[in-house]
């Protein structure tokens, strides 16, 4: 048996930058109006994967977003309530949260492979690279 | 936090060294934020580059829509130094700028719309066609800004931007809030869509056999056909329409509208009418057939039969000169027991205040209200609980946006129970 490999993925950059933490991810679309609360970072959407997490500093991972256009400014107001996520991920970016994560400098890249990261892993964003080390249930750091 | 690497080159989509330039920041941080919206959009959408653009409208303005997270992001832009490359209008507000007190609403509310307003003018949103402005309306077509024939804008606001392509002949695709400031600031946005002239094409044919005898009932078949369309583009043959004819452009307005709020339609052609129309063939070769016969259920489908009106509203899009000149002929003389407002662009209330018309409408018991549109406003607070319209997509937002009850007829209908109260 082998050491657990690290797993390199390219994108397309939609917001450039460079971030890392935990994945956390998500198999339904996304929306930040009324979807994720801008004063806990919490997701509140009812009966949402993810509802009940929160997605501050995760590298969240989702195939896309939805809902309402306003949910650019609520990702603008979760940064600057020190709330934001590390970094986002999609499978297929639209452009709600794509400008909300350009607005508010979060890192973004798309057209990727999701199904290849699991919440718990490790995701280093670098521009169009993303670097995935899975978390092994006796992960020691590597 | 880890530090920037080098900008990453949106490297799917050709940019111009200057746009590359401004990418990478060399313009400030304001020009390339608003470069990373519209590269990324631009690449989304699949663009292969940008078109520089004539003018922008910018949606996104309503207190009530943005809230205090819209305003501070608009307020960091400005702050930035940020400042419009092409002439920029600005979609309605909630109220009437100056005139919001006798509507109703609440001074803290009003405060922050007007702050919504400032930071646009910092950025020099204006009047299109050298006034000052800002005039927040939904039809900049009608204060100045005016694109030509085959140029590229970047409007927001569906009505206006299904108005610029059919009437106009010009080529936009919707654009979001955000997306349409951005495009504003650097003249450009992504050359997809209906910027292209293969995607102009018509892929539903529309036969008319209904006689249209007023704007509203161009606002019923609007309704109609836009739940046929969905995505696709209207070829309407059969409307009782000539080109300058008296209120032609008035019932394109009406139907445009309600077709841009009922189905995803940016653009569409009247035979013998639009310019596109005019210049060849524009039925693509697949397309769908479809009849129109009766508009009855246009109107039905927009009424909640069982609600009385608290409100008559006119000027959904924003009412022209013509359109007021109906209404004060409606009016004038008469009493009216239900509270009458007409939104419209504040240049086109000026007009109209010049002409005696806003004084006749006044005399009534009717107001004009410049800036404002009801579909985006707190209408429940401001104690309206029902709202008669005799536009499609007024009542659509009625219901969907400002969560009223509505009642869709026509101009004549309106004022009736205006005028009777609904007894």
């Amino acid at each position: 048996m082998k050491l657990a490999t690290q797993l390199h993925l390219e994108g397309r950059v939609i917001k450039a930058g460079r971030a890392e933490g935990e994945a956390l991810v998500s198999p339904a679309p996304m929306g930040f109006l009324g979807g994720v609360d801008a004063e806990t970072g919490i997701v509140t959407e009812k009966g949402h994967p993810l509802e009940g997490q929160c997605v501050t500093g995760k590298v969240l991972v989702f195939p896309t977003g939805k809902g309402s256009t306003v949910g650019s400014y609520v990702l603008y107001q979760l940064a600057a309530n020190g709330l934001a996520p590390a970094a986002i991920l999609n499978a297929e970016s639209e452009p709600i949260v794509a400008v909300g994560a350009i607005i508010s400098d979060i890192p973004m890249v798309d057209q990727l492979p999701l199904e290849r990261i699991h919440t718990g892993d490790f995701v280093l964003v670098e521009g169009a690279r993303v670097t995935v080390r899975p978390r092994l249930p006796a992960d020691s750091q590597g | 936090m880890l530090p920037n690497p080098k900008p990453e080159i949106q490297n799917r989509i050709r940019l111009t060294a200057e746009e590359g330039a401004w990418l990478a920041g060399e313009a400030g941080p304001a020009i390339r934020r608003a470069m990373e919206i519209v590269a990324a959009l631009a690449q989304i959408y699949g663009a292969e580059r940008l078109t520089p653009v004539a003018s922008v409208q910018i949606s996104g303005v309503s207190y009530r829509n943005i809230g205090a997270a819209g305003l501070a992001f608009l307020r960091k832009w400005a702050d930035e130094g940020a400042s419009v490359r092409v002439p920029t209008t600005l979609n309605p507000a909630a109220m009437d700028l100056e005139a919001w007190a006798e509507q109703g609403f609440d001074p803290t509310f009003a405060t922050q719309q007007q702050a919504v307003i400032a930071a646009f003018a910092r950025m020099g949103v204006g009047g299109a066609g050298g006034e000052s402005g800002p005039f927040p309306t939904c039809t900049p077509y009608l204060v100045g800004n005016v694109p030509r024939l085959g140029e590229s804008v970047a409007w927001a606001e569906s009505s206006a931007v299904a108005y610029a392509n059919s009437v106009l002949g010009a080529r936009t695709n919707r654009e979001g809030g955000p997306g349409a400031i951005a495009a504003a600031l650097v003249g450009r946005t992504g050359a997809y869509g209906l910027h292209l002239a293969e995607n102009r094409r018509a892929t539903l044919h529309v036969r008319v056999r209904v006689a249209l005898r007023t704007i509203s009932d161009y606002s019923a078949l609007g309704a109609l056909v836009g739940q046929r369309a969905g995505s696709r583009i209207p070829y309407f043959e059969g409307l009782p329409l000539e080109r300058g004819a008296p209120l032609w452009e008035e019932n394109l307005k009406a139907l445009g509208a309600a077709l841009a709020a009922t189905g995803a339609v940016g653009v569409f052609h009247v035979a013998g009418v639009t310019p596109e129309a005019l210049a060849g063939p524009v039925l693509a070769p697949a397309h769908e057939t479809t009849t129109v016969a009766d508009l009855a259920p246009g109107y039905a489908a927009l009424t909640d039969a069982a609600a009385r009106p608290a409100l008559i509203w006119i000027g959904c899009p924003h009412a022209s000169l013509a359109e007021i000149a109906l209404v004060a002929e409606l009016v004038r003389g008469k009493r009216l027991r239900l509270p009458l407002w007409i939104t419209c662009a504040r240049p086109v209330k000026a007009a109209a205040v010049a002409q005696g018309l806003a004084g006749d409408i006044a005399a009534a018991g009717g107001r004009l209200y410049a800036d404002a549109c009801l579909a985006i406003a707190p209408v429940r607070d401001l104690g309206f609980a029902a709202v008669m319209t005799p536009s499609a997509k007024g009542a659509c937002y009625l219901r969907n946006l400002a969560g009223v009850s509505a009642r869709f007829g026509t101009l004549e209908e309106c004022i009736h129970m205006a005028v009777t109260g609904g007894e």
